[in-house]
């Protein structure tokens, strides 16, 4: 069960940040579903071009790039702009997010589908305002902080000096909370979707050629 | 009260709702390639599951196939091992399965959202998912067509079902005609630029107007497929004459099931009385030719204009205009017809159909590439359009043009196999991304029509006028 957590918050001050940059193509070429970490933000973070297969050690580290500074390189929090997540619909972005550590990523809006492959993995997508989200930015710019997030009651908490509620519906919460396996629910359907399939079929026969 | 036909086809494949506002739709159609779907065959054979429907998946290898490969060419020649490893387990999982697979030597093989059409396996009312953002293709035959994550691509194969939430309505309503040397891809990319990548974003967006009416199938093609660019991961087409006179030209089906069939899909219209949720008008005479500057597909400006200057906007819009010209190697008010390219790439799910090569070549005749182009590639969509192109002889006005005609694949849309920019490299590209090193690690990429990568490549640069 996971339903609070605390983590520095890693600010990425950029909107439009596209799976591409989250996880380059080179290591889609992977057949695993775990050990991406080494490859988060990889034309950011490193200097050299990578391969799959090389690790953090092997490679030109870019220490310009928050993610590669302590305390950040143990962050739980991303905090971003507009748009995170768009474009490619590599589940790899998420994968390579949560090897990583982070459990957290909030932006003011999401790539739909990047939004969607979030919930299947246990990485908490937060939609907050955009003054909510300057908010966080000016906490969290100059020095490090580390926030809560409480997925039950629905807030943010930094010590006493912030609280900011958020909107996140109950069946997507629980996803994040009990991590359900979303195939077992759907298969006890499985009579409804025969029948559904048997009255599409004769309907609709050139379907099932 | 009317439906959209995202409505339509929504309540047709509806299975259930949950109390939590999800809902379960049926798939017809699961279209599988070699990237995403490994990790969703490993989670199957964990849990012991078959696919629930055999016959409704259909897999090809595209994006790490080698596009100089021959007819002899066996997986076993692909140099990257890693390449080859994804390319056998696909192999591998659908003989496990029995799952129907164009391979890497089949002459239907292809890029899954080129076949999928061209051999009749899109069909007009289907629900389609691929584990691929450019599944949006579908939508330009009235399909419910999306892209989709591979944990879903693992619950589609052992439930037939996906589990969403409905989308919203929106219509572009796309009028006139266009001036002459535009195409369907400046149209596309001049919507993304004015509504943002993120503006089609909880949408499923229907193209209409008289322009879409008179495009060809390849054309509206073109269009459905990047709106995921502008956020939509669902872009689609109402049913006409012309999406029946092709499905008819490419399915098998038996005469009198097409025929109860078309009585169907003619109903696959928006009604006149529906209402969308947002709803855009735009005129097409007067787009110019777009070619992006930045990147992001947002960042684009007609072929002769300016590079923007960041001044003029907003602090945090500023922010991600200066990125991206520094990234591009560009400057405020630089013509781009002052930049130099080094590359040119005419291919990917956007831009491969024979239209887009006709097109293309139509510029080359009797034409050479610049000496300042290290490397042009025209990688046909699919065996088809290749062998329809060499039946043309386009491919040799092409090759005498100085391009290299390849095999079908990706290929440089994301430089997966041998097909990428070496960093700094200027490409002139009909794909759909310009994300950083998208096309290789710190390559620079402008997206643009068929019609401009070839003047490109004759020029060396962008041409001021047309």
């Amino acid at each position: 069960m996971k339903d609070f957590i605390e983590g520095i918050v890693a600010p990425i001050d950029r909107d439009n940040i596209d799976t591409d940059q989250i996880i380059p193509t080179e290591y889609l070429k992977s057949i695993k579903k775990f050990g991406y970490e080494d490859y988060l933000f990889d034309g950011w973070r490193y200097k050299d071009q990578g391969r799959l297969g090389m690790k953090k050690t092997e490679r030109k580290i870019n220490h310009e790039f928050i993610l590669n500074n302590a305390p950040y390189d143990e962050s739980k929090v991303l905090l971003t702009r507009d748009n995170f997540g768009c474009g490619s619909s590599r589940e790899h972005a998420v994968w390579a997010l949560r090897d990583f550590g982070i459990e957290v990523v909030i932006a003011s809006s999401f790539g739909d589908i990047f939004y969607n492959n979030c919930f299947k993995n246990g990485v908490l997508p937060l939609k907050l305002k955009k003054t909510e989200i300057d908010k966080l930015f000016s906490l969290s710019t100059d020095n490090p902080v580390s926030i809560s997030v409480n997925i039950k009651d629905k807030v943010i908490l930094f010590k006493d000096k912030l609280s900011i509620d958020f909107v996140l519906d109950n069946n997507l919460a629980e996803r994040i909370i009990y991590g359900l396996d979303e195939i077992d629910i759907t298969l006890k359907d499985s009579e409804l979707i025969k029948k559904f399939e048997e009255h599409r079929k004769e309907n609709n026969p050139w379907i099932f050629e | 009260m009317g439906y959209t036909i995202y409505d339509k086809l929504w309540n047709e494949h509806l299975i259930r709702s949950y109390d939590d506002g999800d809902s379960l739709i049926y798939i017809d159609r699961h279209f599988l390639h070699e990237v995403t779907s490994p990790q969703a065959f490993e989670g199957l054979k964990k849990k012991s599951l078959k696919p629930w429907r055999i016959n409704a998946n259909i897999a090809t290898p595209d994006h790490n196939v080698p596009t100089t490969r021959d007819n002899k060419f066996s997986i076993e020649s692909i140099e990257d091992n890693i390449s080859k490893l994804q390319v056998v387990e696909l192999d591998k999982n659908c003989n496990d399965f029995g799952i129907k697979q164009f391979n890497i030597n089949s002459n239907n093989q292809g890029i899954v959202h080129v076949i999928g059409p061209e051999l009749g396996l899109t069909l007009p009312g289907m629900s389609i998912v691929c584990g691929d953002s450019h599944t949006s293709t579908h939508g330009a035959f009235g399909c419910l067509a999306m892209g989709i994550g591979t944990s879903e691509v693992e619950h589609v194969l052992a439930t037939q079902s996906l589990k969403v939430r409905k989308l919203k309505n929106m219509r572009i309503n796309f009028e006139g005609s266009i001036q002459e040397g535009v195409s369907s891809k400046d149209i596309i990319l001049y919507l993304i630029r004015t509504i943002g990548t993120a503006g089609g974003t909880g949408y499923a967006v229907e193209f209409a107007g008289s322009y879409i009416r008179n495009i060809s199938m390849e054309a509206r093609m073109t269009i459905c497929n990047m709106s995921i660019e502008a956020g939509a991961k669902v872009g689609l087409v109402s049913v006409d004459d012309k999406t029946i006179e092709y499905v008819k030209k490419h399915s098998n089906l038996e005469a009198n099931l097409i025929n109860d069939a078309i009585k169907k899909w003619k109903n696959l219209t928006t009604d006149k009385e529906a209402m969308f949720d947002k709803e855009i008008d735009i005129d097409v005479s007067k787009i110019n030719p777009q070619v992006s500057w930045g990147t992001s597909p947002e960042m684009v400006i007609d072929f002769n204009e300016k590079i923007p200057s960041s001044s003029i906007f907003s602090a945090e819009k500023r922010k991600s205009l200066d990125l991206a010209k520094n990234y591009m190697g560009l400057s405020d008010n630089q013509e781009l017809s002052d930049l130099d390219f080094d590359k040119v790439f005419i291919g990917s799910c956007t831009n491969s159909r024979i239209e887009d090569l006709r097109e293309a070549a139509e510029v080359l005749k009797g034409q050479k590439v610049s000496e300042n182009i290290q490397e042009a590639i025209v990688v046909p969509g699919s065996g088809m359009v290749k062998e329809q192109a060499e039946k043309e002889g386009i491919h040799k006005i092409f090759i005498d043009a100085g391009f290299q005609w390849r095999a079908p694949g990706c290929s440089m849309c994301l430089g997966m196999n041998p097909d990428q920019l070496s960093p700094y490299e200027r490409c002139a590209s009909t794909s759909n991304r310009n994300f950083e090193g998208r096309q290789g690690n710190l390559g620079r990429t402008h997206l643009m029509s068929p019609k401009m990568a070839a003047l490109t490549a004759i020029n060396g640069r962008i041409v001021k006028e047309i």
